[in-house]
């Protein structure tokens, strides 16, 4: 039988661990992608299209992302795509990214005082030039905050690509305690390495909300 | 190409789906009263507790809030049988899922303990009160009316979680629609429905946190 030391543990972790940093990059930018333009979409759509994205947001934040991955693994192969856990996990954690990012934002551009707006308007902006030369501008400085932490969420939930069988982290995590009989050492090992890519960017989030919003 | 969907076959499996639904609700409910528990009493040990006691307070919360539930359940199913401790799926998905509210909690209660005027609990004390009695009287009350709206959110998004514990095969919603799928290979039709279900629970729980916190837990 091979002996695993602690190293041999760690290095094969921190190999997967890409994947896992992969998967958690794709996601936020093409879920950063995806809700930038669900939001314009809200914003600049009639009731319709506020409703629709509002449905959106409501159905990713109110189910499981575990549900949703299972249903984009088996629902991408029922229209004929090929799906390999990798394909299946980017897309469903790209929506899930999208929902949670448009709702973030939202909130931001919410904040901005309507004046803004009406102002924006009177001096004949379009509605593209006051959403970029007023609002946006505005709305970033409140969004930067959240938008990093909701980062560590992101992150996190790439754990559950796991399930459908897509080797990141946590997933290479099971294979080695199943095969060196040393499930404690290797969980340990993985929580910490989770812990390692997600402390450094909630410690940015802090920081980042302490700057833009004041003592606290 | 067609696609023919069978709901049915897996709407006949209802008895498998609502012993599912029992069980996240199970799940939910202990979670929610022993996390919030936890929370309160982290949020007071983080807030004024003695100096000792604020750091680990604080690195559980972080610890917890940094790591997948989903490594948190495996380290205390697959991994503490290594050091001696065993637990059936069912304790394990209820600790796991304590210890992550719980950690979440914290900082939600907290957020709302120091949202409280300082003058409020001057006044408190001038009033002879005890520390206890400032804190369960006092501070705390209005403080989880402050933040009851991001406690039913976070109840919510861990009730979601809860899908997880199909994994190390508690018999929640998922395991389920898990079930159902390998008895008829319906697998979309059964993540459908379960993912339906998942909607109307959180739906529902939502709704019923936010009528029940302001008649039982604060307010009168």
């Amino acid at each position: 039988m091979v002996d695993f030391s602690l190293w041999d543990i760690v290095r094969n972790l921190l190999l997967a661990a890409r994947w896992t940093v992969a998967l958690s990059l794709i996601a936020f930018v093409g879920g950063g992608l995806v809700g930038a333009l669900l939001l314009v979409a809200r914003l600049s759509g009639g009731r319709f299209a506020d409703r629709a994205v509002g449905l959106y947001v409501q159905l990713f934040q109110g189910t499981p992302l575990l549900m949703q991955l299972f249903l984009s693994y088996f629902g991408l192969a029922l229209i004929g795509l090929d799906v390999s856990a990798w394909t299946s996990a980017a897309v469903a954690l790209t929506l899930y990214t999208s929902a949670f990012l448009a709702e973030i934002w939202r909130g931001c551009v919410a904040a901005v005082p309507r004046g803004q707006w009406e102002a924006s308007g009177s001096l004949a902006l379009s509605f593209g030039e006051q959403l970029r030369h007023v609002i946006l501008p505005q709305a970033a400085r409140l969004a930067t905050a959240p938008t990093v932490g909701f980062l560590v969420q992101v992150i996190k939930g790439t754990a559950l690509a796991s399930v459908i069988g897509f080797v990141e982290l946590t997933k290479a995590g099971g294979m080695i305690a199943n095969t060196t009989f040393q499930p404690f050492t290797v969980f340990a090992c993985v929580a910490l390495l989770y812990f390692v890519l997600c402390f450094p960017v909630s410690l940015a989030a802090q920081r980042l909300e302490r700057k833009f919003h004041g003592r606290r | 190409m067609r696609i023919d969907f069978d709901f049915m076959a897996v709407l006949s499996q209802w008895p498998l789906l609502a012993t599912g639904v029992l069980w996240t609700l199970a799940l939910t409910a202990v979670a929610t009263v022993a996390g919030m528990a936890v929370g309160i009493a982290c949020a007071w040990a983080r807030a004024s507790g003695p100096g000792w006691l604020r750091w680990p307070a604080g690195a559980y919360v972080e610890l917890v809030r940094n790591t997948p539930f989903i490594v948190q359940l495996f380290f205390i199913f697959f991994g503490l049988p290594a050091a001696g401790v065993k637990l059936s799926p069912e304790l394990a998905s209820f600790i796991a899922m304590v210890l992550n509210l719980g950690a979440y909690a914290t900082e939600i209660v907290r957020a709302g303990i120091q949202a409280t005027p300082r003058g409020q609990i001057e006044a408190a004390v001038s009033l002879a009160l005890s520390r206890v009695q400032v804190f369960t009287r006092v501070v705390l009350p209005p403080a989880l009316q402050r933040v009851w709206p991001a406690m039913v959110s976070q109840i919510v998004i861990v009730m979601l979680g809860s899908a997880v514990c199909s994994q190390i095969s508690v018999q929640e919603l998922s395991y389920a629609a898990n079930l159902i799928q390998s008895r008829n290979f319906r697998a979309f039709e059964s993540f459908i429905v379960a993912t339906a279900v998942y909607l109307l629970l959180s739906i529902a729980v939502r709704r019923l946190l936010h009528w029940a916190g302001p008649r039982f837990l604060f307010g009168r």
